[in-house]
Protein backbone atom coordinates (compact mmCIF):
# COMPACT_ATOMS: atom_id res chain seq x y z
CA UNK A 1 0.00 0.00 0.00
CA UNK A 2 3.13 2.20 1.06
CA UNK A 3 4.13 1.36 -2.59
CA UNK A 4 1.21 2.50 -4.47
CA UNK A 5 0.91 5.66 -2.00
CA UNK A 6 4.68 6.39 -3.14
CA UNK A 7 3.61 5.31 -7.02
CA UNK A 8 0.94 8.26 -6.91
CA UNK A 9 2.94 10.74 -6.15
CA UNK A 10 6.60 10.03 -7.82
CA UNK A 11 5.26 10.85 -10.99
CA UNK A 12 4.19 14.49 -10.12
CA UNK A 13 8.18 14.66 -8.54
CA UNK A 14 9.54 13.75 -11.91
CA UNK A 15 7.29 16.75 -13.60
CA UNK A 16 8.62 19.53 -11.36
CA UNK A 17 12.24 18.21 -11.82
CA UNK A 18 12.00 17.99 -15.28
CA UNK A 19 10.56 21.60 -15.03
CA UNK A 20 13.90 22.76 -13.12
CA UNK A 21 16.32 21.06 -15.22
CA UNK A 22 18.03 22.64 -17.98
CA UNK A 23 17.40 21.85 -21.57
CA UNK A 24 20.40 20.82 -22.49
CA UNK A 25 20.36 17.78 -19.02
CA UNK A 26 16.92 16.74 -20.60
CA UNK A 27 18.24 16.25 -24.32
CA UNK A 28 21.46 14.73 -22.60
CA UNK A 29 20.18 12.90 -19.95
CA UNK A 30 16.23 12.17 -20.60
CA UNK A 31 14.03 12.84 -18.12
CA UNK A 32 15.37 12.31 -14.64
CA UNK A 33 15.29 12.56 -10.81
CA UNK A 34 18.64 13.29 -10.56
CA UNK A 35 19.49 16.30 -13.50
CA UNK A 36 22.90 16.93 -13.99
CA UNK A 37 22.13 20.98 -14.54
CA UNK A 38 19.17 23.05 -12.63
CA UNK A 39 17.66 25.81 -14.26
CA UNK A 40 14.96 28.56 -13.93
CA UNK A 41 14.69 29.18 -17.97
CA UNK A 42 11.43 27.69 -18.40
CA UNK A 43 9.99 29.82 -15.91
CA UNK A 44 11.64 33.14 -17.06
CA UNK A 45 10.18 32.42 -20.68
CA UNK A 46 6.83 31.48 -19.29
CA UNK A 47 6.60 35.32 -17.70
CA UNK A 48 7.57 36.58 -20.67
CA UNK A 49 5.27 39.46 -22.08
CA UNK A 50 4.58 38.07 -25.29
CA UNK A 51 3.61 34.77 -23.72
CA UNK A 52 0.08 33.55 -24.12
CA UNK A 53 0.62 31.39 -20.70
CA UNK A 54 -0.72 34.29 -18.42
CA UNK A 55 -3.64 35.03 -20.38
CA UNK A 56 -4.67 31.49 -20.87
CA UNK A 57 -4.50 31.43 -16.81
CA UNK A 58 -6.38 34.67 -16.78
CA UNK A 59 -9.28 32.70 -18.89
CA UNK A 60 -9.66 29.66 -16.78
CA UNK A 61 -9.40 31.26 -13.26
CA UNK A 62 -12.74 33.00 -14.80
CA UNK A 63 -14.26 30.32 -16.06
CA UNK A 64 -13.44 27.77 -13.13
CA UNK A 65 -14.77 30.92 -10.45
CA UNK A 66 -17.98 32.03 -12.65
CA UNK A 67 -18.99 28.67 -13.20
CA UNK A 68 -18.38 27.12 -9.66
CA UNK A 69 -20.25 29.56 -7.94
CA UNK A 70 -23.02 28.79 -10.74
CA UNK A 71 -23.23 25.71 -10.80
CA UNK A 72 -23.06 25.62 -6.84
CA UNK A 73 -25.84 27.23 -6.38
CA UNK A 74 -28.19 25.70 -9.05
CA UNK A 75 -27.61 22.68 -7.45
CA UNK A 76 -27.95 23.74 -3.82
CA UNK A 77 -31.02 24.87 -4.84
CA UNK A 78 -32.59 22.05 -6.93
CA UNK A 79 -31.06 19.86 -4.05
CA UNK A 80 -32.74 21.90 -0.79
CA UNK A 81 -35.82 21.95 -2.88
CA UNK A 82 -36.07 18.17 -3.83
CA UNK A 83 -35.78 17.29 0.02
CA UNK A 84 -38.06 19.37 1.31
CA UNK A 85 -41.14 17.98 2.35
CA UNK A 86 -43.29 21.12 1.04
CA UNK A 87 -42.44 20.26 -2.46
CA UNK A 88 -45.30 17.64 -2.92
CA UNK A 89 -43.76 16.93 -6.25
CA UNK A 90 -40.13 16.40 -5.25
CA UNK A 91 -40.29 12.42 -6.58
CA UNK A 92 -41.24 13.03 -9.82
CA UNK A 93 -39.05 16.05 -10.12
CA UNK A 94 -36.21 13.34 -8.64
CA UNK A 95 -37.17 10.66 -11.33
CA UNK A 96 -36.74 14.20 -14.21
CA UNK A 97 -33.59 14.47 -13.26
CA UNK A 98 -32.48 11.09 -13.16
CA UNK A 99 -33.72 10.09 -16.48
CA UNK A 100 -30.91 12.58 -18.10
CA UNK A 101 -28.72 10.64 -16.18
CA UNK A 102 -29.18 7.40 -18.11
CA UNK A 103 -30.08 8.14 -20.93
CA UNK A 104 -28.25 11.21 -23.35
CA UNK A 105 -28.56 11.69 -27.00
CA UNK A 106 -24.68 12.22 -27.14
CA UNK A 107 -22.33 14.72 -29.07
CA UNK A 108 -24.53 15.89 -32.26
CA UNK A 109 -27.54 17.23 -30.01
CA UNK A 110 -25.20 18.68 -27.87
CA UNK A 111 -23.04 20.62 -29.79
CA UNK A 112 -25.79 21.91 -31.71
CA UNK A 113 -27.72 23.53 -28.97
CA UNK A 114 -24.46 24.75 -27.38
CA UNK A 115 -24.31 26.61 -30.92
CA UNK A 116 -27.65 27.36 -31.17
CA UNK A 117 -27.33 28.86 -27.61
CA UNK A 118 -24.61 31.41 -28.82
CA UNK A 119 -22.17 29.29 -26.27
CA UNK A 120 -19.76 28.68 -29.70
CA UNK A 121 -16.08 30.59 -30.24
CA UNK A 122 -16.58 32.86 -26.60
CA UNK A 123 -16.18 32.56 -23.00
CA UNK A 124 -19.98 31.31 -22.35
CA UNK A 125 -18.83 28.00 -24.51
CA UNK A 126 -16.51 27.11 -21.64
CA UNK A 127 -18.73 27.71 -18.99
CA UNK A 128 -22.63 27.04 -19.54
CA UNK A 129 -22.54 23.31 -21.88
CA UNK A 130 -22.94 20.46 -19.83
CA UNK A 131 -20.61 21.59 -16.77
CA UNK A 132 -22.83 23.76 -14.82
CA UNK A 133 -25.35 21.50 -13.37
CA UNK A 134 -24.82 17.59 -12.33
CA UNK A 135 -28.01 15.81 -11.30
CA UNK A 136 -25.57 13.53 -8.93
CA UNK A 137 -24.00 16.33 -7.52
CA UNK A 138 -27.83 17.46 -6.68
CA UNK A 139 -28.83 13.71 -5.33
CA UNK A 140 -25.93 14.24 -3.27
CA UNK A 141 -26.60 17.64 -1.15
CA UNK A 142 -30.78 16.09 -1.34
CA UNK A 143 -29.57 13.16 0.79
CA UNK A 144 -27.35 15.65 3.35
CA UNK A 145 -30.49 17.71 3.73
CA UNK A 146 -32.68 14.64 3.99
CA UNK A 147 -30.81 13.79 6.72
CA UNK A 148 -31.80 16.75 8.80
CA UNK A 149 -34.47 16.57 10.54
CA UNK A 150 -37.46 17.76 9.95
CA UNK A 151 -37.98 19.65 13.09
CA UNK A 152 -35.98 22.58 12.13
CA UNK A 153 -37.80 23.61 9.27
CA UNK A 154 -41.27 23.18 11.13
CA UNK A 155 -39.86 25.22 14.05
CA UNK A 156 -38.44 27.95 11.83
CA UNK A 157 -41.65 28.00 10.08
CA UNK A 158 -43.44 28.46 13.51
CA UNK A 159 -41.47 30.99 14.40
CA UNK A 160 -42.29 33.21 11.25
CA UNK A 161 -39.11 32.56 8.71
CA UNK A 162 -40.01 33.03 5.41
CA UNK A 163 -39.17 30.15 2.49
CA UNK A 164 -35.86 32.11 1.69
CA UNK A 165 -34.71 33.31 4.92
CA UNK A 166 -35.19 29.21 6.16
CA UNK A 167 -32.92 27.82 2.61
CA UNK A 168 -29.94 30.35 3.09
CA UNK A 169 -29.57 31.38 6.45
CA UNK A 170 -30.53 27.95 8.49
CA UNK A 171 -30.20 25.17 5.95
CA UNK A 172 -27.29 26.89 4.01
CA UNK A 173 -24.25 26.91 6.79
CA UNK A 174 -25.60 23.30 7.99
CA UNK A 175 -24.51 21.98 4.49
CA UNK A 176 -21.35 23.12 4.65
CA UNK A 177 -19.27 19.42 4.43
CA UNK A 178 -21.85 18.80 1.20
CA UNK A 179 -21.12 22.20 -0.12
CA UNK A 180 -17.65 21.85 -0.03
CA UNK A 181 -17.51 18.57 -1.49
CA UNK A 182 -19.84 19.52 -4.52
CA UNK A 183 -17.97 22.49 -5.17
CA UNK A 184 -14.88 20.88 -5.38
CA UNK A 185 -16.36 18.14 -8.05
CA UNK A 186 -17.63 21.23 -10.02
CA UNK A 187 -14.11 23.49 -9.90
CA UNK A 188 -12.14 20.24 -10.49
CA UNK A 189 -14.17 19.92 -13.67
CA UNK A 190 -13.99 23.22 -14.91
CA UNK A 191 -10.56 23.52 -14.00
CA UNK A 192 -9.42 20.01 -16.04
CA UNK A 193 -12.17 20.58 -19.01
CA UNK A 194 -11.04 20.55 -22.46
CA UNK A 195 -13.49 19.16 -23.94
CA UNK A 196 -15.78 22.31 -24.00
CA UNK A 197 -12.55 23.67 -25.75
CA UNK A 198 -12.11 21.11 -28.26
CA UNK A 199 -15.59 21.18 -29.74
CA UNK A 200 -16.71 24.91 -29.35
CA UNK A 201 -13.46 27.17 -29.67
CA UNK A 202 -11.79 28.43 -32.48
CA UNK A 203 -10.04 31.08 -31.52
CA UNK A 204 -6.58 30.13 -29.85
CA UNK A 205 -7.16 33.41 -28.19
CA UNK A 206 -9.44 31.83 -25.76
CA UNK A 207 -7.83 29.15 -25.11
CA UNK A 208 -8.27 27.50 -21.75
CA UNK A 209 -4.88 26.22 -19.44
CA UNK A 210 -5.54 22.31 -20.33
CA UNK A 211 -6.34 23.20 -23.97
CA UNK A 212 -3.24 25.07 -24.31
CA UNK A 213 -1.27 22.40 -22.63
CA UNK A 214 -3.25 19.85 -25.39
CA UNK A 215 -2.12 21.95 -28.07
CA UNK A 216 1.63 22.63 -26.89
CA UNK A 217 2.24 18.89 -26.80
CA UNK A 218 0.56 17.63 -30.39
CA UNK A 219 1.71 20.85 -31.99
CA UNK A 220 5.16 21.95 -32.56
CA UNK A 221 3.88 25.51 -34.11
CA UNK A 222 1.54 26.42 -30.98
CA UNK A 223 4.80 25.82 -29.26
CA UNK A 224 6.41 28.74 -30.93
CA UNK A 225 3.54 30.22 -31.28
CA UNK A 226 3.47 29.99 -27.27
CA UNK A 227 7.27 31.84 -26.93
CA UNK A 228 6.51 34.17 -29.74
CA UNK A 229 9.66 36.16 -29.56
CA UNK A 230 10.76 34.95 -26.28
CA UNK A 231 14.27 33.28 -27.11
CA UNK A 232 16.20 32.09 -30.54
CA UNK A 233 16.92 28.55 -28.68
CA UNK A 234 13.95 28.02 -26.26
CA UNK A 235 13.82 25.49 -23.64
CA UNK A 236 11.08 23.30 -25.40
CA UNK A 237 10.90 20.36 -22.83
CA UNK A 238 11.52 21.81 -19.76
CA UNK A 239 9.17 24.11 -20.72
CA UNK A 240 6.25 21.88 -21.01
CA UNK A 241 6.61 20.30 -17.74
CA UNK A 242 7.27 23.69 -16.46
CA UNK A 243 3.82 24.51 -18.09
CA UNK A 244 2.62 21.16 -16.53
CA UNK A 245 3.69 22.57 -13.44
CA UNK A 246 1.73 26.42 -13.65
CA UNK A 247 -1.10 24.39 -14.88
CA UNK A 248 -1.37 21.65 -11.57
CA UNK A 249 -0.23 24.84 -8.89
CA UNK A 250 -3.40 25.96 -7.65
CA UNK A 251 -4.59 21.49 -7.46
CA UNK A 252 -1.37 21.13 -5.24
CA UNK A 253 -0.99 23.92 -2.97
CA UNK A 254 -4.84 23.96 -2.08
CA UNK A 255 -4.58 20.15 -1.90
CA UNK A 256 -4.31 19.69 1.80
CA UNK A 257 -7.72 22.00 2.12
CA UNK A 258 -9.14 20.09 -0.81
CA UNK A 259 -8.71 16.68 0.32
CA UNK A 260 -10.23 17.11 3.48
CA UNK A 261 -13.68 18.56 2.75
CA UNK A 262 -13.44 16.15 0.34
CA UNK A 263 -12.87 12.72 2.17
CA UNK A 264 -15.09 14.15 4.69
CA UNK A 265 -18.15 15.04 2.06
CA UNK A 266 -17.87 11.80 0.38
CA UNK A 267 -18.03 9.84 3.46
CA UNK A 268 -21.23 11.66 4.76
CA UNK A 269 -22.89 11.48 0.65
CA UNK A 270 -21.84 7.56 0.57
CA UNK A 271 -23.13 6.53 3.62
CA UNK A 272 -26.69 8.67 2.66
CA UNK A 273 -26.72 7.22 -0.86
CA UNK B 1 -54.12 19.63 -14.05
CA UNK B 2 -55.62 22.58 -11.85
CA UNK B 3 -54.59 21.52 -8.44
CA UNK B 4 -51.36 20.34 -9.85
CA UNK B 5 -50.50 24.54 -10.53
CA UNK B 6 -52.42 25.59 -7.62
CA UNK B 7 -50.22 23.14 -5.48
CA UNK B 8 -47.01 24.45 -7.28
CA UNK B 9 -47.86 28.28 -6.88
CA UNK B 10 -48.89 27.52 -2.94
CA UNK B 11 -45.07 26.85 -2.46
CA UNK B 12 -44.10 28.85 -5.53
CA UNK B 13 -40.57 29.70 -3.61
CA UNK B 14 -39.36 26.09 -3.47
CA UNK B 15 -40.25 25.38 -6.56
CA UNK B 16 -38.61 28.14 -8.11
CA UNK B 17 -35.26 27.28 -6.32
CA UNK B 18 -35.25 24.27 -8.46
CA UNK B 19 -36.35 25.89 -11.85
CA UNK B 20 -32.91 26.67 -12.87
CA UNK B 21 -31.93 23.08 -12.44
CA UNK B 22 -35.09 22.02 -14.63
CA UNK B 23 -34.35 24.42 -17.36
CA UNK B 24 -30.98 23.74 -17.65
CA UNK B 25 -31.58 19.98 -17.54
CA UNK B 26 -34.76 20.36 -19.93
CA UNK B 27 -32.03 22.35 -22.85
CA UNK B 28 -29.13 20.13 -22.52
CA UNK B 29 -31.03 16.78 -21.46
CA UNK B 30 -34.83 16.52 -23.04
CA UNK B 31 -34.01 19.35 -26.08
CA UNK B 32 -31.80 16.84 -27.35
CA UNK B 33 -33.93 14.21 -27.67
CA UNK B 34 -36.01 15.64 -31.37
CA UNK B 35 -32.21 15.75 -32.75
CA UNK B 36 -32.23 11.83 -32.92
CA UNK B 37 -34.27 12.21 -35.98
CA UNK B 38 -30.80 13.30 -37.74
CA UNK B 39 -29.53 9.57 -37.53
CA UNK B 40 -32.61 9.20 -40.21
CA UNK B 41 -31.38 11.93 -42.55
CA UNK B 42 -29.03 13.18 -44.66
CA UNK B 43 -28.77 16.41 -42.96
CA UNK B 44 -28.08 19.78 -44.55
CA UNK B 45 -27.35 22.95 -41.82
CA UNK B 46 -30.01 24.62 -44.43
CA UNK B 47 -33.01 22.46 -43.35
CA UNK B 48 -32.20 21.50 -40.17
CA UNK B 49 -34.12 18.87 -38.30
CA UNK B 50 -35.95 18.44 -41.36
CA UNK B 51 -33.96 17.39 -43.88
CA UNK B 52 -34.16 14.61 -46.48
CA UNK B 53 -35.08 10.96 -44.75
CA UNK B 54 -32.63 7.95 -45.74
CA UNK B 55 -33.55 5.34 -43.59
CA UNK B 56 -31.13 3.50 -42.37
CA UNK B 57 -28.52 4.48 -44.22
CA UNK B 58 -26.14 5.98 -41.80
CA UNK B 59 -26.74 3.09 -39.80
CA UNK B 60 -25.20 0.89 -42.67
CA UNK B 61 -22.87 3.19 -43.74
CA UNK B 62 -21.04 2.58 -40.15
CA UNK B 63 -22.31 -0.75 -39.54
CA UNK B 64 -20.78 -1.39 -42.91
CA UNK B 65 -17.32 -0.35 -42.28
CA UNK B 66 -14.82 -2.00 -40.58
CA UNK B 67 -14.92 0.43 -37.88
CA UNK B 68 -18.15 -0.67 -36.42
CA UNK B 69 -16.38 -4.03 -34.67
CA UNK B 70 -13.03 -2.31 -34.01
CA UNK B 71 -14.71 0.40 -31.95
CA UNK B 72 -17.49 -1.12 -30.40
CA UNK B 73 -15.03 -4.04 -28.97
CA UNK B 74 -12.22 -1.46 -27.55
CA UNK B 75 -14.97 0.51 -25.86
CA UNK B 76 -16.49 -2.46 -24.14
CA UNK B 77 -13.17 -4.49 -23.53
CA UNK B 78 -11.83 -1.70 -22.42
CA UNK B 79 -13.98 -0.45 -20.04
CA UNK B 80 -14.82 -4.05 -18.81
CA UNK B 81 -11.22 -4.65 -17.54
CA UNK B 82 -11.49 -0.93 -15.87
CA UNK B 83 -14.15 -1.89 -13.97
CA UNK B 84 -13.25 -5.30 -13.24
CA UNK B 85 -9.38 -4.86 -12.18
CA UNK B 86 -10.52 -1.54 -10.79
CA UNK B 87 -12.70 -3.12 -8.67
CA UNK B 88 -10.44 -5.29 -7.07
CA UNK B 89 -7.52 -2.96 -6.38
CA UNK B 90 -10.06 -0.44 -4.74
CA UNK B 91 -11.58 -2.97 -2.81
CA UNK B 92 -8.05 -4.80 -2.03
CA UNK B 93 -6.91 -0.66 -1.13
CA UNK B 94 -10.08 0.03 1.33
CA UNK B 95 -9.46 -3.29 3.18
CA UNK B 96 -5.70 -2.69 3.54
CA UNK B 97 -6.93 1.13 4.14
CA UNK B 98 -9.09 -0.21 7.33
CA UNK B 99 -6.52 -2.60 9.00
CA UNK B 100 -3.82 0.66 9.12
CA UNK B 101 -3.98 1.71 12.87
CA UNK B 102 -1.22 4.42 12.81
CA UNK B 103 -3.50 7.74 12.13
CA UNK B 104 -0.81 9.75 10.22
CA UNK B 105 0.05 6.93 8.07
CA UNK B 106 -3.68 6.23 6.63
CA UNK B 107 -4.37 9.73 6.45
CA UNK B 108 -1.16 10.35 4.20
CA UNK B 109 -1.43 6.99 2.30
CA UNK B 110 -5.14 8.17 1.58
CA UNK B 111 -4.30 12.13 0.39
CA UNK B 112 -1.53 10.65 -1.84
CA UNK B 113 -4.10 7.94 -3.41
CA UNK B 114 -6.56 10.32 -3.90
CA UNK B 115 -4.07 13.06 -5.57
CA UNK B 116 -4.10 11.79 -9.05
CA UNK B 117 -7.97 11.93 -9.17
CA UNK B 118 -7.60 15.43 -9.21
CA UNK B 119 -5.00 15.70 -11.80
CA UNK B 120 -6.49 16.30 -15.14
CA UNK B 121 -5.81 13.82 -18.06
CA UNK B 122 -3.60 16.41 -20.26
CA UNK B 123 -1.05 16.31 -17.49
CA UNK B 124 -1.16 12.87 -16.91
CA UNK B 125 -0.62 12.56 -20.60
CA UNK B 126 2.45 14.73 -20.20
CA UNK B 127 3.88 12.31 -17.23
CA UNK B 128 3.30 9.25 -19.18
CA UNK B 129 5.36 10.74 -22.31
CA UNK B 130 8.28 12.00 -19.87
CA UNK B 131 8.50 8.29 -19.22
CA UNK B 132 7.58 6.44 -22.49
CA UNK B 133 8.76 8.68 -25.18
CA UNK B 134 11.59 7.61 -27.51
CA UNK B 135 14.10 10.11 -27.01
CA UNK B 136 13.65 11.89 -23.36
CA UNK B 137 11.66 9.00 -21.67
CA UNK B 138 13.00 7.59 -18.50
CA UNK B 139 11.94 4.04 -19.45
CA UNK B 140 13.47 4.42 -22.61
CA UNK B 141 16.96 5.96 -21.44
CA UNK B 142 16.76 3.21 -18.72
CA UNK B 143 16.45 0.35 -21.16
CA UNK B 144 18.73 1.97 -23.42
CA UNK B 145 21.53 2.15 -20.01
CA UNK B 146 20.75 -1.59 -19.65
CA UNK B 147 21.74 -2.41 -23.03
CA UNK B 148 18.51 -2.89 -24.58
CA UNK B 149 16.71 -1.45 -27.35
CA UNK B 150 14.24 1.38 -26.79
CA UNK B 151 11.01 0.72 -27.13
CA UNK B 152 8.65 2.72 -29.41
CA UNK B 153 5.63 3.06 -27.46
CA UNK B 154 3.64 5.37 -29.68
CA UNK B 155 3.74 3.55 -33.00
CA UNK B 156 3.63 -0.10 -31.45
CA UNK B 157 -0.51 -1.15 -30.47
CA UNK B 158 -0.04 -4.26 -28.28
CA UNK B 159 1.87 -2.16 -25.37
CA UNK B 160 -1.70 -0.25 -25.13
CA UNK B 161 -4.40 -1.96 -23.30
CA UNK B 162 -2.17 -2.72 -20.12
CA UNK B 163 -1.08 1.06 -20.33
CA UNK B 164 -4.85 2.21 -20.26
CA UNK B 165 -5.39 -0.03 -17.78
CA UNK B 166 -3.04 0.96 -15.25
CA UNK B 167 -3.61 4.50 -16.15
CA UNK B 168 -6.79 4.17 -15.43
CA UNK B 169 -6.65 1.99 -11.96
CA UNK B 170 -3.97 4.34 -10.62
CA UNK B 171 -5.71 7.49 -11.40
CA UNK B 172 -9.09 6.52 -10.11
CA UNK B 173 -8.80 3.90 -7.29
CA UNK B 174 -8.13 6.07 -4.80
CA UNK B 175 -11.24 7.62 -5.32
CA UNK B 176 -13.06 4.32 -5.03
CA UNK B 177 -11.61 2.79 -2.45
CA UNK B 178 -12.38 5.77 -0.02
CA UNK B 179 -16.55 5.24 -0.97
CA UNK B 180 -15.18 1.51 0.15
CA UNK B 181 -13.95 2.64 2.88
CA UNK B 182 -16.45 4.52 4.01
CA UNK B 183 -18.88 1.85 3.48
CA UNK B 184 -16.09 -0.94 5.89
CA UNK B 185 -16.12 2.00 8.78
CA UNK B 186 -20.13 2.30 8.56
CA UNK B 187 -20.38 -1.61 9.81
CA UNK B 188 -21.66 -2.59 13.15
CA UNK B 189 -18.13 -3.13 15.23
CA UNK B 190 -20.03 -5.56 17.43
CA UNK B 191 -19.83 -8.04 14.85
CA UNK B 192 -16.37 -7.61 14.71
CA UNK B 193 -15.59 -7.93 18.48
CA UNK B 194 -18.01 -11.07 18.59
CA UNK B 195 -16.32 -12.65 15.57
CA UNK B 196 -12.85 -11.72 17.34
CA UNK B 197 -13.88 -13.42 20.52
CA UNK B 198 -15.24 -16.60 18.82
CA UNK B 199 -11.49 -16.58 18.05
CA UNK B 200 -11.74 -15.72 13.76
CA UNK B 201 -8.19 -14.54 12.69
CA UNK B 202 -8.12 -11.65 11.14
CA UNK B 203 -8.03 -12.81 7.64
CA UNK B 204 -11.78 -14.62 8.72
CA UNK B 205 -13.18 -11.28 9.54
CA UNK B 206 -12.15 -9.74 6.29
CA UNK B 207 -13.66 -12.31 4.49
CA UNK B 208 -16.66 -13.36 6.57
CA UNK B 209 -17.78 -9.82 7.55
CA UNK B 210 -15.93 -7.31 5.49
CA UNK B 211 -16.55 -8.45 2.05
CA UNK B 212 -20.13 -9.64 2.48
CA UNK B 213 -21.15 -6.23 3.82
CA UNK B 214 -19.38 -4.25 1.29
CA UNK B 215 -21.19 -6.69 -1.47
CA UNK B 216 -24.00 -3.91 -1.94
CA UNK B 217 -22.03 -0.95 -2.38
CA UNK B 218 -19.80 -2.52 -4.93
CA UNK B 219 -22.59 -4.01 -6.61
CA UNK B 220 -23.93 -0.26 -6.85
CA UNK B 221 -20.65 0.97 -7.81
CA UNK B 222 -19.61 -1.95 -10.57
CA UNK B 223 -23.75 -1.37 -11.74
CA UNK B 224 -23.23 2.45 -12.46
CA UNK B 225 -19.86 1.58 -14.29
CA UNK B 226 -21.65 -1.28 -16.38
CA UNK B 227 -24.08 0.89 -17.43
CA UNK B 228 -21.43 3.44 -18.67
CA UNK B 229 -19.27 0.58 -20.42
CA UNK B 230 -21.23 1.79 -23.65
CA UNK B 231 -19.26 4.97 -23.57
CA UNK B 232 -15.40 5.49 -23.62
CA UNK B 233 -14.01 8.02 -21.53
CA UNK B 234 -13.10 11.11 -24.29
CA UNK B 235 -11.75 13.32 -21.83
CA UNK B 236 -9.41 10.01 -21.11
CA UNK B 237 -8.65 8.60 -24.43
CA UNK B 238 -8.35 12.18 -26.42
CA UNK B 239 -5.99 13.34 -24.22
CA UNK B 240 -4.03 9.59 -23.68
CA UNK B 241 -4.17 8.84 -27.72
CA UNK B 242 -4.69 11.73 -29.40
CA UNK B 243 -4.49 11.69 -33.49
CA UNK B 244 -2.12 8.62 -33.21
CA UNK B 245 -3.38 6.97 -36.13
CA UNK B 246 -1.35 3.87 -35.42
CA UNK B 247 -2.67 3.30 -32.05
CA UNK B 248 -6.51 3.74 -33.12
CA UNK B 249 -6.93 0.02 -33.90
CA UNK B 250 -6.49 -0.57 -30.38
CA UNK B 251 -7.32 2.35 -28.69
CA UNK B 252 -10.05 4.59 -30.93
CA UNK B 253 -13.40 4.21 -28.13
CA UNK B 254 -17.24 5.07 -29.44
CA UNK B 255 -16.94 8.80 -28.45
CA UNK B 256 -13.53 9.54 -29.66
CA UNK B 257 -14.92 8.06 -33.15
CA UNK B 258 -18.14 9.58 -33.33
CA UNK B 259 -16.03 12.94 -32.77
CA UNK B 260 -13.96 12.35 -35.35
CA UNK B 261 -16.42 11.47 -37.92
CA UNK B 262 -18.17 14.47 -36.55
CA UNK B 263 -15.42 16.76 -36.67
CA UNK B 264 -13.35 15.74 -39.99
CA UNK B 265 -16.40 14.58 -42.15
CA UNK B 266 -18.77 17.41 -40.81
CA UNK B 267 -21.52 14.74 -41.40
CA UNK B 268 -23.82 14.65 -37.98
CA UNK B 269 -25.64 12.37 -39.68
CA UNK B 270 -23.59 9.35 -39.11
CA UNK B 271 -22.49 10.74 -36.11
CA UNK B 272 -25.94 10.54 -34.45
CA UNK B 273 -26.55 7.21 -35.98
CA UNK B 274 -23.38 6.16 -33.84
CA UNK B 275 -24.21 7.81 -31.04
CA UNK B 276 -27.65 6.76 -30.86
CA UNK B 277 -27.10 3.27 -31.43
CA UNK B 278 -24.19 3.97 -28.03
CA UNK B 279 -27.27 5.74 -26.05
CA UNK B 280 -29.79 2.73 -26.83
CA UNK B 281 -27.49 -0.50 -26.30
CA UNK B 282 -26.31 1.60 -23.18
CA UNK B 283 -30.05 2.03 -21.68
CA UNK B 284 -30.48 -1.70 -22.24
CA UNK B 285 -27.64 -2.36 -20.20
CA UNK B 286 -28.39 0.07 -17.20
CA UNK B 287 -31.87 -1.63 -16.83
CA UNK B 288 -31.13 -5.08 -17.97
CA UNK B 289 -27.96 -5.31 -15.57
CA UNK B 290 -30.35 -3.48 -12.87
CA UNK B 291 -33.09 -5.86 -13.54
CA UNK B 292 -30.52 -9.22 -12.85
CA UNK B 293 -29.40 -7.46 -9.47
CA UNK B 294 -32.82 -7.16 -8.32
CA UNK B 295 -33.90 -10.30 -9.13
CA UNK B 296 -30.94 -11.91 -7.51
CA UNK B 297 -29.77 -9.48 -5.28
CA UNK B 298 -32.00 -6.74 -4.47
CA UNK B 299 -30.16 -4.81 -1.83
CA UNK B 300 -27.89 -4.43 -4.19
CA UNK B 301 -29.89 -2.63 -7.37
CA UNK B 302 -29.56 0.85 -7.91
CA UNK B 303 -33.29 1.59 -8.46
Amino acid sequence: MAAFAALCLLPFLLVIIASLSSEKSITLNGYTYFPSEWSLEAYKVMTAPSSSLPRSYLITIAVTGIGTFCAALITYCAGYALANRLCKYRNALALYFFATMVFSAGLVPWYMIAKMLGCYNNIFALIVPSLMFSPFNMFLVRNFIAGIPDSLNESARIDGAGELHIAFRIYFPLCTPVLATVTLFYAIGYWNNYFNAVMLLDSQKLYPLQMLLFKIQSEITMMSRVLQGVNLNPPKESFKMAAAVVVMGPIILLYPLLQRYFIKGMIVGAIKG
Amino acid sequence: MQAVLKEIWKHKVIYALALPAVVYTFIFGYMTLPYLVIAFEKYNFRQGLLSEFVGLKNFKFFFGSSWAWTVTRNTVVLNFLFIIIGAVFAILLAILLNEVRAKKFLKFSQSAMLFPYFISWIIVSYILDGILNTETGMFNRWLASMGSDKINFYSTPDYWYPILIFLRIWKGSGYTSIIYLAAITGMDEGLYEAAYIDGASRFKRILHITLPLLFPTVCILTLMDVGRIFYGDFGMFYAIIRDNGQLMPIAEVIDTYVYRTFRLTGDPGVSMAIGLYQSIVGFILVFGSNWIIKRNYPEGALF
